[in-house]
């Protein structure tokens, strides 16, 4: 399950927050910190959670320290499937 | 807007006050019990509305504190705080002395804590500070720097004995604070602005945008910048008009609850940079505004980053069921180095659009309207100079150009700096027989104000200035990059309605997975010491980048080529 979540998760930060469907993201790679994305992005990794896994994660937790990397976002999914 | 006649506010004489503070007393004196500031705090905690009193109050304690250690009348106080209401009281208490406040941009969740208090400890050097206001959670970090300034934080303040004491001895031409934009190119240029100056844009601005006694603003904008701090912080309190402030950290996670407030507060006025326009539109959901009533403002005014009429677009669109009119869409053309608002437009009519030629414009650097079927630009009017303020265009020899001639931007105002703090060098660059050249280019037509571009290496992400030096010299550092073979740029993207960074960098190797590294290595520690995700980072051979006949790596030129190559992948 968190496996299949943490694909979905880093398909969906390829092709709608990089769009670079190729770039090699890994499972700890640091998205904030690591200047990949802006904290922005948070906003719409929000909202694909949302749509993807039926419930929206508290606006309190989109933040850096819980949603860092592909491994953080989809465990906080699976903990909440 | 309601139905009786409100009285539009102005500041009937520029004379009858010499300084902010006599116009803080006013208030403090005459309507203690009205609401200066109304602060969101971050999650579900109930909203603070903040009297005049309860504002000054606070204030005065800071100042009696700075007070008490000697601080007075022209030092410079550095405020490293979070968005807090203790940054709001610092400031306040700091000019109620007659010091100067400086805010530091905040530190975020990217940048590194130590590069970050390094800079502080720059700043603090370089300028002459004499006191540090900071937020409790950073007074041990400044303390470990041991600059030998004294640091005040909220647990060493004095409890506020009887009324506040604004410094009257305060005159016009003293400086009332200082306005620094972010990064090491940033910090060097401390834009000292008079109370006079402060006074002159707050009475000229205010009748530009028709302030009424009923306005009410909302706002997110970080105070460091100066449409947060002028439009949506000093203006409010001088004016005697409500503010409601959000934490920008917070609204970037939850950009609804501008929308909320400004449906509790009945809000009339909202100052964004280009990409909010973007953000809004796309990214809140209409579950997420059940209730909510946008029809109470009068001007969302679009500031500090090049302006699309296709956000303003999107945004009218997203938010017409909740009552947002195109009417309601104005611009400004702004700088900290005239205060705030050189021009204002879209206030009393809808703001022009230019449809010029393409061609035209990047041929003969001419804003000729377009003829059917030729490819144009559409350009989005800043409007027209506020009162008080004078613009022309100028050419390289400085001599001012005709109508629809692109050249550089130059304003005189009654409102402009006293000068770049300690850097009388910068100041006499920037300026020219009483004119500021601003470094952006743009053009006049029937006395509108369009902007085409930069003369200035600037680049603008969301409203913040990045200045590509700062960024080269970070990538200069990353291991496997050849040492002075970068460049930074900045593209369009559509698509957020702001610029993007892209970076170019020589590689010392051929190795896909080295230079994969070193690219993840660059985003990194860029992202780390300046707060700016880089959209692009492009590794290419030794020998790719273009210099220029002087040998300065061309900026223009490598982003040319970075767009033609990038392109032809896609």
């Amino acid at each position: 399950m968190s496996a299949e979540i943490r694909e979905a998760v880093r398909t969906f930060i390829l092709n709608h927050i990089l769009r670079r469907p190729n770039y090699k993201l890994g499972d700890d790679d640091s998205l904030i910190k690591g200047g990949l994305m802006d904290s922005f992005s948070l906003v719409e990794v929000q909202l694909f959670i949302e749509e993807t896994y039926g419930f929206r994660p508290d606006d309190v937790d989109m933040t850096v320290e819980k949603m860092d990397t592909v491994r953080m976002i989809a465990d906080y999914v699976a903990a909440r499937c | 807007m309601s139905q009786h006649a409100a009285r539009f506010v102005l500041l009937h004489t520029r004379s009858a006050y010499q300084s902010l503070l006599e116009r803080a007393a006013q208030h403090y004196r005459e309507r203690p019990e009205a609401t200066a500031v109304v602060f969101v705090p971050v999650g579900n905690a109930p909203h603070r509305l903040i009297s005049y009193r309860e504002f000054f109050d606070n204030a005065a304690r800071y100042a009696e504190t700075l007070r008490g250690i000697g601080i007075g009348r022209h030092d410079l106080a550095i405020l490293v705080m979070d968005h807090s209401e203790a940054l709001l009281y610092a400031f306040w208490g700091a000019l109620m002395l007659g010091a100067m406040p400086s805010i530091f941009p905040f530190l975020s969740d990217k940048l590194d804590p130590t590069i970050y208090f390094e800079r502080v400890r720059l700043l603090i050097s370089h300028s002459g500070a004499k006191v540090v206001i900071a937020s409790a959670q950073y007074a041990e970090s400044l303390a470990a720097l041991n600059t030998g300034v004294p640091i005040v934080s909220e647990s060493a303040l004095q409890p506020s004995e009887g009324a506040p004491q604004f410094n009257f001895e305060v005159r016009g031409e003293d400086i009332a604070f200082l306005q620094h934009s972010s990064g090491t190119t940033g910090l060097q240029k401390g834009v000292a602005l008079s109370h006079g100056a402060v006074l002159n844009q707050i009475a000229s601005y205010s009748e530009a945008i028709r302030l009424r006694e009923d306005d009410c603003i909302v706002s997110w904008l970080p105070l460091y910048h100066d449409m947060g701090l002028i439009a949506a912080f000093v203006l409010p309190l001088v004016q005697g008009i409500p503010l409601v402030l959000i934490s920008p950290h917070h609204w970037v996670r939850d950009p609804k609850v501008m929308l909320h407030a400004i449906s509790q507060y009945r809000g009339t006025l909202c100052w964004l940079p280009n990409f909010a326009y973007n953000f809004l539109a796309q990214r809140v959901r209409d579950n997420a505004l059940e209730g909510v009533s946008l029809a109470s403002m009068r001007a969302f005014i679009n500031c500090s980053e090049p302006m699309r009429a296709d956000s303003h677009r999107q945004f009218a669109a997203r938010y017409a069921p909740y009552g947002v009119k195109p009417e309601m869409l104005a611009t400004c053309y702004a700088m900290a180095e005239n205060t705030f608002a050189v021009t204002q437009g879209g206030i009393d009519s809808l703001p022009n659009i230019d449809l010029i030629s393409r061609e035209a414009l990047s041929t003969q650097h001419i804003a000729r309207p377009a003829v059917e079927g030729e490819l144009a630009i559409e350009m989005l009017s800043c409007g027209t100079p506020i009162p008080n303020c004078e613009i022309q265009i100028v050419d390289e020899a400085r001599q001012p150009l005709p109508e629809r001639h692109v050249g550089e931007v130059a304003v005189r105002s009654d409102s402009m700096l006293s000068g770049y703090y300690r850097r009388p060098d910068l100041t006499e660059q920037a300026m020219f027989n009483g004119w500021y050249l601003t470094g952006d280019y743009g053009y006049i037509a029937n006395g509108e104000l369009y902007i085409t571009g930069r003369k200035k290496d600037l680049i603008i992400v969301g409203g913040k200035n990045i200045y590509p030096q700062d960024l080269e010299a970070i990538a200069n550092e990353v291991k496997g990059v050849k040492a002075g073979r970068t460049v930074a740029f900045g593209v369009e993207d559509e698509r957020l309605g702001t610029e993007s960074i892209v970076m170019v960098c020589e590689a010392e190797t051929d190795d896909e997975d080295e230079r994969f590294e070193i690219a993840r290595q660059v985003r990194m520690r860029v992202a780390q010491e300046t707060d700016v995700t880089l959209g692009d980072v492009y590794i290419v051979d030794a020998k790719w980048l273009l210099k220029t006949s002087s040998g300065k790596i061309a900026r223009g030129a490598n982003r040319e080529k970075y767009l033609r190559e990038r392109n032809a992948q896609t």
